[in-house]
């Protein structure tokens, strides 16, 4: 994100409208959502499908699973869509 | 040293004395002889980089991710050529990137036209271009390295216009000053924000409603303020140079003592001079108020020069339908701004070449004898 201008400074430097590496991650997406997908670790074997074609890059596979990080997690559903397994499921996000 | 050139081909020279990095031409008339000489001055290594690309719209696109990671860049278009880049040359100005571009001004299609007038450049003056209109091609070649350094220490980018055939196709002497003279003049260019592997940041960012009206704040004061150092800049280069062409924001011609002055841009301006040199000569009190700098508008300039006259003539070459034309809502809105009541007509001439020649401008003289405010075509 860029700096709020501070008008009781002076700018020396003409702004260059810019901003930092990494602060998609500050925008905490999640609560967009109005699905919740949930992630049945018994049957997951842990392909990878989910979090390679997650738009938002919010699920990570380990050796116990997949893993949904819903700070992010916008709710689309395209991961329960692509599961081999079919061990993603929904239900109607409660806020 | 002086030499006999192509004025396209003296632009060439310039750029290449400038240290122009990266270069991203589409050829176009009337500007095609600017881009051709480079081309052979990248072939014999003159040139680092030359992005030969299919269209105005990607030659300015490949000039903003140039300039984003620090290159000094230049390219060169005309009339549909600017049009094509319209939406990027926003862009441009908005990232702050210090582009600086030759236009040889030229219609707008239709109908289909090669010759000059000033059309091309009008949908681009609220753009965040500092917009410098040339008379001849020896400012045109003086006005470049100052376009560099007023870039770069502004992060604006900066159009040089020069009027298509003209000037670009003109053969006369001129004298380009040399790479070491430069130098002196012209700093490296090192961009405090630019891309970097190693510090990562990202440019042309998209801005929620709660700061982006802020950026916009800062480029118009930015762009307002570029009056001065317009001013300073061509101060400190016509010292290395001994040649001058005014403040830099515009060029008062014989305007002190005059009664009737024509306000007009580019090469038009030699056959007025011209012609207010036979009407001084019968005891005609007749000047001409040069502007040179479009964008920014020197609005208070020309509230100090039309002081006290009699009658105003604006010359437009370029037409704004369905409304006063260009150049002269500028100077009606300098009036208004001022405590001065002047009459000032409209005249619109030289579309798509149509010859302005000394007597155009003799006849816009006398029109301007009557004290009736007239808008017309010349
Ligand atoms: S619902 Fe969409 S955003 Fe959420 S984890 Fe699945 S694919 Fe990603
Ligand atoms: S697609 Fe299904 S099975 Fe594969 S890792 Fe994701 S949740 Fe597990």
């Amino acid at each position: 994100m860029a700096q709020k201008k501070d008008k009781t400074k002076e700018i020396k430097v003409p702004k260059v409208p810019h901003s930092k590496c990494d602060t998609a991650k500050e925008n905490k997406t999640g609560s967009w959502r109005d699905q919740r997908p949930s992630i049945d670790l018994s049957k997951c074997i842990k392909c990878a499908q989910c979090a390679l074609h997650c738009p938002d890059g919010a699920i990570e596979v380990d050796e116990t699973g997949a893993h949904i990080n819903y700070d992010y997690c916008k709710g689309c559903l395209i991961c329960e869509r692509i599961c081999p397994v079919k061990c993603i499921t929904h239900k109607k996000e409660e806020k | 040293m002086v030499k006999t050139l192509e004025g396209s081909h003296a632009i060439a020279d310039m750029i290449v004395n400038c240290e122009a990095d990266v270069l991203a031409c589409y050829p176009i008339t009337p500007s095609t002889h600017i881009a051709e000489k480079l081309q052979k001055y990248y072939a014999d290594g003159k040139i680092p980089e030359y992005i030969t690309v299919e269209q105005e719209f990607s030659a300015i696109s490949a000039l903003a991710g140039a300039s984003a990671t620090g290159a000094r860049t230049f390219t060169t278009t005309s009339s549909q050529g600017v049009a094509l880049m319209h939406e990027v040359l926003y862009a441009v100005a908005g990232m702050r990137l210090p582009i600086v571009m030759c236009v040889a001004n030229r219609s707008l299609n239709s109908p289909l036209g090669i010759w000059c007038d000033h059309q091309d450049i009008i949908p681009e003056r609220d753009s965040g271009w500092i917009i410098l209109m040339c008379e001849s091609n020896q400012e045109a070649v003086d006005t470049l390295p100052q376009a560099y350094k007023l870039a770069e220490s502004l992060l604006l980018p900066v159009m040089v216009c020069i009027d298509g055939f003209y000037l670009t196709h003109a053969v006369e002497q001129i004298d380009v000053p040399s790479k070491e003279i430069v130098q002196k003049f012209l700093p490296k260019f090192k961009p405090e924000f630019k891309l970097d592997t190693n510090n990562p940041i990202t440019l042309g960012i998209y801005s929620t409603p709660q700061y982006l009206q802020d950026f916009r704040e800062d480029l118009a004061n930015d762009v307002d303020n570029a009056r001065e150092p317009i001013k300073k800049t061509e101060e400190e280069f016509s010292k290395i140079i001994n040649r001058n062409y005014g403040n830099g924001l515009i060029e008062n011609y014989k305007c002190d003592d005059a009664e009737r002055i024509i306000i007009a841009m580019s090469s038009f301006c030699g056959n007025v001079k011209e012609a207010i040199d036979e009407l001084r000569d019968k005891g005609e009190k007749v000047g001409l108020l040069r502007i040179k700098s479009y964008r920014p508008f020197p609005y208070k300039d020309v509230q100090e020069i039309l002081k006290n006259k009699k009658h105003v003539g604006v010359f437009d070459r370029a037409t704004t339908l369905g409304g006063h034309p260009p150049l002269y809502t500028d100077v009606l809105a300098a009036i208004y701004d001022s405590d001065q009541k002047v009459p000032i007509s409209s005249f619109i001439g030289g579309l798509g070449g149509k010859d302005v020649t000394v007597e155009t401008a003799k006849n816009i003289f006398e029109d301007l004898k009557e004290n009736k405010i007239k808008r017309k075509f010349v």
